[in-house]
Parts: C-alpha cells; structure tokens; sequence
C-alpha cells in the first residue's frame, strides 16, 4: 500500500528569499526550516522539509517577496 | 498508482513585472528588508488587481517613503506623486481618466503628517480612489524617525526617551478620523501579523478593491505593518508586536461599511469638444495659424532672451505674453516665465521671454539679451545683466536717467506719453512691442496685430491696442533707419 500523500508542496525560490522566516511562523504544519547555506543576497533561506505540506498557503501571504514562494496543491484524481 | 500531480495553486501575481528594472543585480527581489510589510500588502493588491482583472485600467499612485518604487513592482498605470500628495494626483487622475480604478498607497509620515490635509479633502469629497494607508508607527525610510503614529512611549531616533503625548500628542487614528465624514464608503483596519489578521487584511484588501470597480466612491484601509529595521526588532518579534502592542491603540476594526448598498450612480462628465473648450477657455483660435516670419532677422538679434520689467500695471507680463505669443504664431520655441510680488497693482513684475528656433532648456533667463525698462527702477537692476552689445528698451516716458553702459544698443521710446496720447497709457506695453518687433525683425506686423486676438481679452480694446502697435512699428522702423 502507497504511503498517504501530502496535499500540498511548498517550492521556494533560495535565492530571493531574505530568510525573515515570517513563513515559518504561520506554518501550522511545521514544514518549513531555516537552511544553513547563505544565498546570492547573504541571506539564510528558508526551504520546505519535503514532506508535511498541506496546501494551505499561509506561508505565501506572510512572505513579503512576490515570488520566492509559490504553492501547489495535490490534483484531485478524476 | 500513479506519482501524485500537483498543480500551483499560489505563485507570483501577474500584476507585478517579471523582472524589477532598477535591481541590475538581483532583478526580481525587491528593495524592502526582510520581514518589510510592504511587500505583503504588494502581494495582497497585487493578487486582487489580477482577479478583478483591472490592471489595464489601474493607476497606482506611488508615494514618498519605502514604497516610492512601486511603480518598478506593479504592471499597471503608475504615477509617483510628492510627498503626502497621492490623493490629491490620484483626484486629478480620477477626474481626467474616470474609467481608471485609482489606488493611493501611502505610509504614515507620508499620509498622516505631511500629507493629512490632502487625505482628508479627499476622503471628504468622495473621491473614488482605494487608499491602501501602511501604519508602521515610523518614518521607515529615513531610518525610524517618530510619526504621527507612534505609540505612546515608542522610541525613536527623534524621541529617545520614549513619545510622550505631553509634548508629541498621541498617536492620531486615522481610521477613526475617516470614519467621521460622511463620504466614505468603506473604513477599515487591518493587521500583517499572525495567520488570522493576515487572511483578513486580504479580505479587506480586496474587498476595497471590488467597491473600485463597483464605483462606490472612497475607500481607505489601514494596514498595521511591521518595520523590523526601523524598530531593532528580528521579523517575528516585530509581528508579534503588532498585536501585542499596536493594536491595542489601533482597533482592528471595520469602521464604515457602505458596500451592501446601492451605490450612487457615477456619472462621468462630458468632455467639451476642441471648439467649446477654446470658447471656456476665452482662446482664440487665430493664434493657431503659423505666420511666417516676415523678414530675414539679424544675428545679433535672433533667439532673443528678453526680460520685460517694470511696476505692476504697466502690462509687463502681457507684454511678455505678447512677445512669446508672436514667436509661437511664426513657429518658434518659446517659453514666457513671470515674476511678481503679491500685489495686484503696484509693486513691481518682470518676466522672462524666451523665443528661439531650437529647443529652450530653461524659461529661466539670468543674462538677458534684450532688456524691456518700463521704470528706473527695473533699469539699475537689469542693466548690468545684459549681455554685451545686449538691446535695451527704455520708456523714457519714466525712466529719466540714462543708461550707465556704452557697449549697448539702446532703443529708447516715450511709450508711456505716446500711449496717453493715444488715449490711454496702459497702452504703453504694445507700442513697445510694435517698436521692438520693426527694429530687430524679429516680429511681423501681421502677426503682431494679429497676436492681439488671443492676447487681449477685453474685444473692445483689440482697436487701441491695433493703433498701439502701429504706433510702436513706425517708430521702431524710423529708429532702425
């Protein structure tokens, strides 16, 4: 049996993120995480874990950069 | 089973451009801090333009503060408007382009300090503009000076000790002071803080964007904003704070809500054809045929740069309208620049004439080469700025010393006893312009005369004026020999 997918993924564009980490503190969820790898402006980015994402996209309001994150949501099956 | 499909369900609004032009380095971050609330509000307006689908017919007033490039964010209509000014350019672009929805995005020190006067007569009037008013408590951009909005207590670089409303007031709430007119149809404050005020500015975001496109009239939402730089604090805290300590002077409420109602129909005035408005306007059309210059012009006397000076009353500025007015109808550059003090009458005027056949980089005229005396007074402070060989016009009529210069070439003239001859002396100005125009070439008699079409507004005068004109073409014909 498939393990239970996630309803959601969190893409996050390191390089234009100032790791404000406003996006973790709404994360009801707890997906997103501080990198330890300084990016192209000498920022700590924040990236998403990989597993845990719900879609709900309280993360992509609370980040002030227009396009470091943008969220999907699981296509429901026909 | 098949690999899940995900579809992207949130990304970067269309509203804002792919690429931010004035970043050459990291073109689509912007320049807020980390943690800056103006770039959450960005999205949230920016999201809602692309929804309503109105960024074509947008117009996004920028203003003075953090946010004066955000005409380098928004794919819309853009005006970057003076400090505290939006609602005022966002009236004149309302009133010229009435189909357009008008957002005025403004901080605090921007629309609370400076620019309160400006708010006020607009929400008053009705205007039908979106004003998207960012509270952070402080002058961000000029590094954390104290606004009108900061809280009692608050330190900043301007109140070390902490703001104390004995001597700073207290903070003004500008919703609530809105919220007392009776105009506006929608008032109401939010906050960037926390999942649940997050989600409800969107909504009050929005929700003042769709009474745009409804045409309801004014709409002014107040979003509590964290400045993490200005207040020393990391993002989160700064967040935090927010709701701990700003919203407990700023209630985050919605304080006027007409939206359910019928909304006042909205009229968009008629525009005046080209003729009517030449007849508001009191212009007459003769001014739009090109005389061509009559007579080939003398060197020394071609793209003159004229100051005409004397009291006021002596039709200095006409006079300067009157030259500018000739050269414009024979096809020249022009540009006619006044000066005066605030007397109607009396006191003294000048102006500054220039007409040329390129292009003029300045109105402003600090070495003349055509000086016009109409009084002694404007002869000793003129003539030294004359450039040499310069052409000076002197009513000797009352001006009874003489030039102090050698180098000049004087024309001098009685205009003001030749015009009380004629009838009356406030034709003074026009028989010089005649003088001036036969004596440099610069000016045909037809197009002078014909200049008074559009220059005097009183018709009944048109025929002394005509007479004033001749009078001034003999003369100036007479002295050039």
């Amino acid at each position: 049996m498939a393990e239970r997918q996630d309803r959601g993924r969190v893409e996050i564009n390191l390089d234009e993120c100032k790791g404000c980490q406003l996006c973790i503190t709404v994360c009801p969820v707890n997906c997103l995480e501080v990198t330890t790898k300084l990016n192209k402006q000498g920022y700590l980015p924040v990236d998403y874990k990989g597993s845990g994402c719900t879609g709900c996209g309280l993360c992509y309001y609370a980040c002030p950069e227009p396009g470091a994150i943008t969220v999907f949501r699981l296509k429901k099956s026909a | 089973m098949s690999a899940p499909v995900y579809e992207p369900y949130l990304r970067k609004p269309k509203t804002f451009y792919e690429q931010y032009e004035r970043k050459s380095g990291d073109p689509t971050v912007t320049h807020y801090c980390p943690g800056c609330g103006h770039g959450e509000l960005h999205k949230m307006i920016a999201e809602a333009i692309e929804d309503l689908e109105i960024a074509d017919r947008t117009v996004f007033i920028s203003p003075v503060g953090c946010s004066v490039f955000a005409y380098y964010y928004f794919d819309t209509g853009n005006v970057q408007a003076a400090h505290g000014r939006a609602p005022a350019v966002g009236t004149g672009v309302q009133r010229a382009r009435p189909h357009s929805i008008v957002i005025s995005y403004q901080g605090d020190g921007d629309l609370a300090a400076i620019g309160l006067n400006e708010i006020l007569q607009a929400a008053n009037r009705g205007e039908h503009m979106a004003v998207f008013f960012v509270n952070n408590a402080i002058y961000g951009m000029t590094g954390g000076q104290m606004a009108p909005t900061t809280l009692p207590g608050m330190h900043t670089t301007t109140s070390p000790g902490g703001r104390d409303p004995r001597k700073a007031g207290n903070p003004l709430r500008l919703c609530e002071l809105i919220s007392q007119l009776d105009a506006p149809v929608y008032v109401a404050r939010g906050a960037l803080s926390g999942p649940k005020h997050i989600l409800r500015t969107r909504k009050l975001v929005r929700k003042a964007l769709q009474a745009q496109v409804e045409r309801r009239g004014f709409t002014f939402v107040e979003v509590l904003s964290a400045c993490p730089t200005g207040w020393g604090m990391n993002p989160p805290d700064a967040h935090k704070w927010i709701l701990e300590k700003m919203a407990e002077f700023f209630p985050l409420e919605v304080f006027v809500d007409k939206t359910d109602s019928e909304p006042e129909p909205f009229e968009i005035p008629e525009e005046p054809p080209a003729e009517k408005l030449h007849e508001l306007l009191r212009i007459s059309t003769a001014g739009q045929v090109t005389f061509s210059p009559s007579q080939p012009v003398e060197p020394k006397y071609a793209n003159p740069r004229i100051k005409v000076a004397g009291f006021g009353g002596q039709g200095v500025l006409l006079l300067g309208l009157g030259l500018a007015q000739c050269g414009m109808m024979e096809g020249r550059k022009v540009s006619w620049l006044p000066s005066y003090g605030p007397e109607m009458r009396g006191g003294t005027a000048h102006c500054h004439v220039n007409v040329s056949d390129h292009e003029i980089g300045s109105p402003l005229i600090s070495r003349p080469t055509v000086v016009v005396a109409m009084n002694q007074p404007s002869l000793e402070k003129f003539e030294p700025q004359l450039v040499e060989g310069g052409l000076l016009i002197v009513n000797t009529s009352m001006v009874p010393k003489e030039p102090s210069r050698s180098d000049l070439d004087v024309l001098k003239i009685p205009a003001s006893d030749m015009a009380k001859e004629l009838g009356n002396p406030r034709a003074a100005n026009m028989i010089i312009l005649g003088a001036y125009a036969a004596y440099t070439g610069m000016i045909g008699k037809e197009t002078a005369l014909a200049s008074l079409n559009t220059l005097i507004k009183r018709k009944h005068l048109v025929d002394l004026n005509r007479k004033a004109i001749e009078l001034g073409w003999e003369f100036g014909t007479k002295a050039r020999g």
